[in-house]
């Protein structure tokens, strides 16, 4: 199985692909359009400023790239904010994949939220083996509001989507390399995703 | 909900751990990849590497570290100790640390934590505030907790917020190395003037103490070294006991 991780100068990236190696699978780190779109799986990571993230991507082309892929994608934390409609972060438009415009939270509650949350309504092969209300480590100060595009929700002074998929893009908030044991499960169910079944 | 956060913190030094007592009486506690790994097996919610060596390849050993420790970890963990600029943490991240802390750099140059924040996003910058108490004004202090300075806690520590920062490691040099407890007053006052998370540092001697920087000093994180190391506390029952008290812990 060819795994991308796509390079695209954000993100920690090398923890993702310690975590997949953990799980014995390869992935190479890409930003050629050609590699990307022959990879079985491709993940699309991001730290960082959602405005400045954009710009790169937009440098390089792969604004255009990412939207047209047709096997299993996954945006993890600035990745999945990216794949939405717009974010308040940097007033930038993102990829357009998912419904949704992302927020920054309100000052009622400590930004960014740092720590292990916990993630229900669970809908999506994406989470098989995975309880309702297990926990994930989250750090972010923007969310995405709760949309038609959810498959797992989280509570920090708002529900918010704190996963989403549309046909084969998947987006999480949280971050699946350093949630453990959960986050380990899910990264393998994303890994043996058929998008037939 | 969001959970509090047990914290356990492993004093570097050439590549081995070590635990200092009030800074100073250095003991070795063993391999930082070993501990680390355990740490996340017994339910550890994050880790912390202080790198205290001053060598001139602390650098490079650190770099070096920190990939091994990213290639066993399967929690988040953050690294600090004499980071003084863009580059230093530039390699840090791309090695695979979750976040860096910055403390006598910050204060010696504000500018860096808008610099750090900007190039990589708050999330990542923890700046660490030893302080202690004299005459009643929180003072904080420098190189380790030996050097004083004239800035108070509570105003270094907005500042700090409003140039980015997106968590403050607090240590109270009170408390450090005593067993008798977290500064809660002062961790209490801290969060209810900042919009950040604060974790509480210094002290930790037993389960009640964790309960009470919780409750009483309402930190978001607890951060302690030697009652870990030494298995005074074993993560599993402290998050257990934590629970039924009340508090949101993942068990």
């Amino acid at each position: 199985m060819k795994i991308v991780i796509i390079d695209y100068g954000a993100g920690n990236i090398q923890s993702i692909k310690f975590a997949i190696k953990r799980l014995g699978y390869e992935a190479v780190l890409s930003s050629n359009a050609e590699e990307i779109r022959n990879a079985d799986k491709v993940i699309f990571p991001g730290v960082g400023e959602a405005g400045s993230a954009m710009r790169m991507l937009r440098s390089t082309g792969l604004d255009k790239v990412i939207p047209t892929l047709k096997q299993p994608v996954l945006g993890i934390c600035l990745g999945m904010q990216l794949m939405c409609n717009y974010s308040e972060e940097g007033d930038t438009t993102g990829l357009g994949i998912f419904d949704a415009d992302v927020k920054r939270f309100e000052n009622s509650v400590k930004v960014p939220q740092i720590g292990w949350n916990q993630i229900t309504n669970l809908d999506s092969h994406l989470f098989d083996h995975v309880e309702n209300g297990e926990y994930v480590y989250l750090v972010h100060s923007y969310y995405v509001p709760e949309c038609a595009d959810e498959i797992a929700r989280t509570e920090y002074g708002v529900n918010y989507s704190t996963a989403l998929h549309r046909d084969n893009f998947y987006g999480v908030q949280f971050h699946p390399e350093k949630s453990s044991k959960t986050g380990e499960q899910i990264l393998k169910n994303f890994l043996k995703l058929d998008l037939g079944s | 909900m969001l959970t509090k956060r047990i914290i356990p913190c492993l004093d570097i030094k050439n590549g081995r751990t070590v635990k200092g007592v009030n800074f100073v009486d250095l003991r070795d506690a063993g391999d930082p990849v070993e501990l680390a790994a355990a740490y996340a097996e017994k339910g550890a919610d994050e880790l912390v590497f202080l790198d205290i060596s001053a060598t001139e390849e602390k650098r490079k050993t650190l770099a070096k570290l920190v990939l091994d420790v990213a290639e066993q970890l399967n929690i988040p963990f953050t690294v600090g100790g004499g980071i003084s600029s863009v580059e230093d943490v530039d390699i840090l991240l791309k090695n695979g640390a979750d976040k860096v802390s910055i403390n006598s750099s910050a204060v010696k140059n504000p500018d860096l934590i808008n610099q750090l924040s900007d190039k990589f996003g708050s999330q990542c910058v923890v700046v660490a505030i030893d302080a202690k108490n004299i005459d009643g004004k929180w003072k904080v202090h420098l190189v380790g907790g030996k050097v004083p300075t004239n800035l108070d806690l509570f105003e270094w520590a907005k500042e700090v917020e409003q140039r980015g920062a997106g968590e403050i490691l607090f240590t109270s040099m009170d408390h450090d190395g005593t067993k008798n407890g977290f500064a809660n007053e002062a961790l209490a006052r801290l969060s209810e003037e900042l919009n950040i998370p604060i974790i509480a540092s210094g002290g930790a001697g037993n389960i009640q103490h964790f309960q009470d920087t919780f409750q009483k000093g309402k930190a978001d994180a607890a951060l302690a070294a030697s009652v870990f190391h030494f298995k005074e506390i074993e993560i599993l029952q402290l998050k257990k006991e934590l629970k039924s008290a009340g508090i949101p812990m993942r068990v």
